[in-house]
């Protein structure tokens, strides 16, 4: 099952006045925001212009720091992670198109700390679905789902952003 | 030493006799460039271009070979390969070993098969090999057990791989397209281990102008099978080249029949300015290390605008942490 392109805008928007309050709420001026690639990168680029911060988006390849190198090695095809200022005393804002096990997300902190010592990490996601391995839980989430075992969510982009459900085999 | 029993790999429809490779994707040893398909060359470099990330974080370590242990087997001399292997393997995490074998007490096969059975009752994962003997690395791929990774790290004057892949990382960094570079190896042809793994890099990856220069005892006979063209005069093959390498001369392969002297060497071939003159404008000057200032190059060129020689130590950490991952992938 395929969302429309007005669905998944209308939950990045959903995400986007959620990280707007919480950064009013927090005091929170000068966020580093940095998304997961691949989808996590487009969703990021997408809140860093949103919001109006200049440049693109940070972005990580968690590649190096999954922990399941040897069932499945690694795939040379990824695109370098980009971490272009110091993270040291700042607030970061960690994207991602999808919360699954968590994996991918403790890969992701584990790697940030290894660029800095950042003050604050808030996780942002476009879907949060069941199946939780670690004890990783989102900030912000655009929509919660239910989904069956044999069921996988993915993001198409970067433009248009369009969120899709498919088997697993697919 | 032999070297017989090869796996026999159907690469695209054709018997290939290595135990590089287990299929088009994975590396199971690396220990020559010869046989390995383009793509998989391709891999090693898109890959190496991620790891150099690493080197420019304040923490310089990913977790990726957290757990395994590398050994370096070094029957030969080495600084730099030593070191950037080991720094390529601390920075993939991996525990590591430096073992300097004394050559002289391993002159017997048993013997070395016996450092080996040793090392791998310690449960190593992965040996990287240095020997003066060619073959020596396949050797050993085929007398460890199946769950030890061998990376060839020079044999003899058979093959260094793993420079050969780090100069076409750099060659790559100033030329993103191979098809369209004219490069000349300048140098001891003959004893050159790093110049055959270099052609066979060059020529997989479709370099239509492939140039050996050196004097005629330095060239092996019938070169030109190997998709080369060599030439004698120095200034005729460099003239327009986007990339020269040059060699060192190996004096310890060598007894004095092989060239007059130094002096009469270096100015037959000795890379120097009026040389560099010579080059495509674009053209970049490389050398595998260590330098021999002013025998086969200048210092005015190894320390000019055009060289690239410490960008090559570099690009060998990150060139070697992608060998060593996809070597120890399932």
């Amino acid at each position: 099952m395929k969302y429309s392109k007005e669905q998944t805008q209308a939950l990045l928007q959903k995400i986007e006045n959620s990280l707007r309050d919480y950064l009013l709420k927090h005091k929170i001026t000068e966020p580093i925001i940095i998304g997961v690639h691949t989808g996590g990168a487009w969703v990021a680029d997408w809140l860093q212009s949103t919001l109006g911060f200049e440049g693109k988006a940070a972005s990580l390849n968690i590649s190096f720091y999954r922990d399941d190198f040897s069932k499945v090695g690694v795939n040379p095809r990824v695109e370098p992670t980009a971490m272009p200022v110091s993270i040291d005393e700042k607030h970061i804002i960690l994207v991602d198109d999808v919360l699954f096990t968590g994996r991918t997300t403790r890969a992701a902190i584990n790697e940030i700390f290894d660029f800095g010592r950042p003050l604050s990490v808030t996780l942002v996601v476009l879907v949060e679905r069941n199946g939780k391995e670690l004890p990783i839980s989102a900030d912000i989430v655009g929509q919660k789902l239910e989904l069956e075992n044999n069921k996988n969510v993915k993001l198409l982009g970067p433009s248009p952003m369009i969120l899709e459900i498919i088997d697993k085999d697919n | 030493m032999n070297v017989s029993e090869n796996n026999e790999i159907d690469l695209d429809g054709k018997n290939i006799s290595h135990n590089n490779i287990v299929s088009q994707k994975h590396l199971r040893h690396f220990l020559d460039i010869e046989y390995l398909p383009k793509s998989l060359i391709l891999d090693i470099l898109d890959l190496a271009e991620s790891f150099a990330g690493v080197s420019g974080q304040p923490v310089k370590k990913v977790p990726l070979l957290r757990g395994k242990t590398i050994v370096n087997l070094f029957f030969e001399a080495s600084t730099r390969t030593r070191t950037t292997f080991e720094l390529a393997a601390k920075r993939l995490s991996a525990d590591f070993l430096n073992i300097n074998v004394d050559f002289s007490a391993t002159k017997k096969g048993e013997t070395l098969l016996d450092t080996l059975r040793n090392l791998e009752a310690m449960h190593c994962d992965m040996f990287i090999v240095r020997h003066p003997f060619s073959g020596a690395a396949e050797f050993i791929s085929k007398n460890v057990s199946q769950n030890i990774s061998i990376i060839n790290a020079g044999d003899g004057r058979h093959a260094h791989p793993t420079q050969a892949m780090l100069d076409i990382f750099t060659i790559r960094k100033y030329f993103s397209d191979f098809k369209k570079i004219k490069v000349a190896i300048v140098g001891d042809i003959l004893h050159s281990r790093v110049a055959r793994s270099l052609m066979h890099a060059l020529r997989i990856l479709e370099v239509p102008d492939i140039r050996v220069i050196g004097p005629k005892t330095l060239l092996p006979n019938g070169i030109e099978y190997m998709g080369v063209t060599p030439y004698v005069d120095m200034d005729e093959g460099i003239k327009n080249c986007n990339v020269v390498i040059m060699l060192r001369l190996q004096n310890e392969r060598m007894d004095s029949s092989f060239i007059p002297d130094e002096h009469e060497y270096y100015n037959l071939y000795g890379f120097t300015p009026r040389r560099q003159e010579l080059l495509a404008k674009n053209g970049i000057v490389m050398h595998p290390g260590p330098v021999n200032r002013g025998i086969e190059i200048s210092s005015e060129v190894a320390d000019g605008e055009r060289s690239v020689i410490l960008q090559q130590v570099s690009n060998g950490i990150a060139v070697r942490m992608a060998i060593l991952s996809l070597s120890m992938q399932p």
